[in-house]
């Protein structure tokens, strides 16, 4: 007798069609009302009615669908990751400090601007400017974690790290914000409800470029991360070189998070919570269905929120990070009082 | 049976212990032990005299303060991770971290060492895993989710993940400790079997004196003063095993084969 190995097809298929089918709902949604059809031939690279309709869809509206897939797929994994790898059900993928050291990067450059007396207003505006400062702030204090990591051998130890660092970044940013004016407090609130649109198509190209790396590196360590559901010791005897298999999660989640937060801002929620939904709906562990598993419902989840937040056919778009959790958060509580078992 | 001269673990002048930078905190020095192949052996002394630093000694996950071990007469040191993954595999006490895991990707888990990047089984790890849930009677539990067993069937269910590991030795840290009687009786009756039947060299510590003077090809008894090997009944004859305890409370009954409660 063959054991099944549960393939889980049936419901990759499902969750593939719903993938496809929101995204061309998030793409017909907007402030400007546009018929669906014409949405579609747009879509195609067809001629529509109004040549206006065509600049928003293919502009506007698909590079900002195509940041929500990326941006909730590739928090999805990295939550996915952390969650192994510090065998914690409360982990996501900002616990080594990535969004506290972008939020920093970008208070300082926006916040911070009154202490050194310079207008930089102008350069703090574009996206660029943005995702560098948040960039370098990621950077320093992933590094600062990650050098920390290195000197310490117990895995959750770097957790707890990864959250004081956190701590001492806020608590910078508050010292900043006192002292700033109530328009560059605005602005910088602005950043910290995260956004998905406004990315360029040269912007999308940078970011899906470093997405792929992070994913290349995911691909290679699914195996290591199946014999870590037996924890450590057994994972070492079965010939997994336990560092390794940690820098390279490590770094694989600095990539994906990085670039994410560097682009979108730090986006609440979806990393935590994507994993704990992906579970409920394929009980399984194995990291093989896992990966793929979390990275299509992520994109799902983030389309979603996304056509939420648009408002359909309003002039107003809701911050994404309040859609994410006022959605999202009662959904989980209402999972977990329902199904009890999470992991 | 294969020839008694092999050794397939073997150290010379071992010290176990552990280090940090300032204490050197030395547990058993100058071990001479040997293994033999196909042999059950069990390793018996009190709580906290170092018989769980000594099999992760042994088993390298932690490092010798002193002296060299042999795997198969190759230094334990020039052996690669992976290299010693299919050779040695292991039972541990620890809990496992919670996951949704089935029985049969448990106990598939032990075929890691042969698998390809992915993990991909292929037909041949999937017999092997088969037999390895039929040899240890869990077969039926396949489909289940670890987390729903009772502590008897883990037990049995963490002896096949070794098993289908295929290796030659099996180190188990306390098999056990936390089974009644019967279950105790089955785990021993089945780490004898492997031994018999497929010429596994197992090393377990236990606090199954009884069961381990029963069942045991060899006993290596740890006092804070000495380190004894030897056969069962050999040792028994040169009343080693008195020493086992330093308590007035208990003796060893040679006619019974068992420690007896003493009567003042």
């Amino acid at each position: 007798m063959i054991y099944p190995i549960k393939s889980y097809q049936k419901t990759f298929i499902v969750l593939s069609i719903s993938l496809v089918l929101i995204f061309i709902l998030n793409v017909s949604l907007g402030s400007v009302f546009i018929p669906f059809k014409q949405t579609l031939l747009a879509l195609l690279n067809e001629n529509t009615q109004n040549d206006a309709w065509k600049t928003i869809i293919l502009n506007y509206r698909l590079p900002k669908a195509i940041t929500a897939i990326l941006v909730g797929s590739g928090l999805s994994i990295s939550g996915l990751l952390m969650q192994t790898l510090f065998r914690n059900p409360l982990a996501g993928p900002f616990v080594l400090g990535i969004s506290s050291g972008a939020s920093l990067g970008v208070a300082i450059l926006i916040l911070g601007a009154s202490f050194i007396g310079v207008n930089n207003t102008a350069f703090a505006y574009t996206n660029w400017g943005l995702a560098i400062a948040a960039s370098l702030g990621a950077f320093l204090v992933l590094s600062a974690v990650l050098l920390a990591a290195i000197k310490v051998r117990n895995t959750m130890s770097i957790l707890i790290i990864g959250l004081m660092f956190g701590s001492l970044t806020a608590a910078v940013i508050s010292v900043l914000a006192y002292f700033s004016s109530a328009s560059q407090l605005q602005q910088y609130l602005f950043w910290s409800f995260g956004s998905l649109g406004n990315l360029t198509w040269h912007e999308i190209t940078t970011f899906f470029v470093i997405f792929l790396i992070g994913l290349l590196l995911v691909v290679f360590i699914i195996k290591p991360l199946n014999s870590l559901l037996l924890g450590e010791n057994y994972a070492k005897s079965l010939g997994v070189n336990i560092k390794l298999t940690r820098n390279i999660t490590l770094i694989a989640t600095s990539l994906l998070t990085g670039v994410i937060t560097a682009f979108s801002g730090p986006i609440a929620f979806i990393g935590l919570a994507v994993p704990h939904l992906t579970k409920l709906l394929f009980k399984t562990s194995n990291h093989k269905t896992l990966i793929p598993a979390v990275a299509i419902s992520g994109a799902i989840i983030m389309l979603i929120c996304d056509s939420i937040a648009q408002l359909p056919n309003s002039e107003y778009t809701l911050p994404i990070n309040a859609i994410t959790s006022l959605f999202g958060a009662p959904i989980i509580i209402w999972l977990l009082i329902r199904k009890r078992k999470i992991y | 049976m294969k020839n008694t001269q092999n050794h397939i673990i073997k150290t010379t002048n071992l010290s176990i212990g552990y280090t940090s930078k300032k204490h050197q905190k030395i547990i058993a020095s100058n071990l001479n032990i040997t293994l033999e192949e196909g042999n059950l052996v069990c390793l018996l002394g009190e709580n906290g005299i170092g018989k769980s630093t000594l099999l992760r000694t042994l088993t390298k996950v932690q490092p010798a303060i002193n002296g060299t071990i042999f795997i198969n007469q190759i230094n334990l040191n020039e052996i690669s991770n992976l290299n010693l993954s299919k050779q040695l595999s292991v039972v541990l006490t620890e809990k496992l971290p919670e996951s949704s895991l089935t029985v049969f990707e448990l106990v598939a888990l032990g075929r890691q060492p042969y698998t390809n990047w992915v993990g991909q089984l292929n037909a041949k790890d999937i017999e092997i895993v088969e037999m390895a849930l039929k040899e240890t009677n869990t077969k039926q539990l396949a489909q289940a989710k670890y987390y729903q067993l009772s502590d008897g069937q883990l037990q049995k269910v963490l002896i096949a993940r070794a098993l289908a590991q295929n290796t030659a030795i099996i180190v188990l840290d306390e098999p056990t400790a936390h089974l009644d009687i019967h279950h105790t009786i089955e785990t021993f009756t089945l780490l004898k079997k492997l031994a018999k039947e497929f010429g596994k060299t197992i090393l377990i510590s236990t606090h199954e004196i009884n069961l381990a003077l029963q069942l045991a090809d060899q006993l290596w008894l740890m006092t804070p003063q000495k380190f004894v090997t030897g056969k069962t009944n050999d040792l028994i004859e040169n009343n080693q095993l008195n020493t086992l305890f330093n308590s007035d409370l208990i003796h060893f009954n040679k006619k019974l084969k068992q420690f007896t409660i003493l009567n003042s």
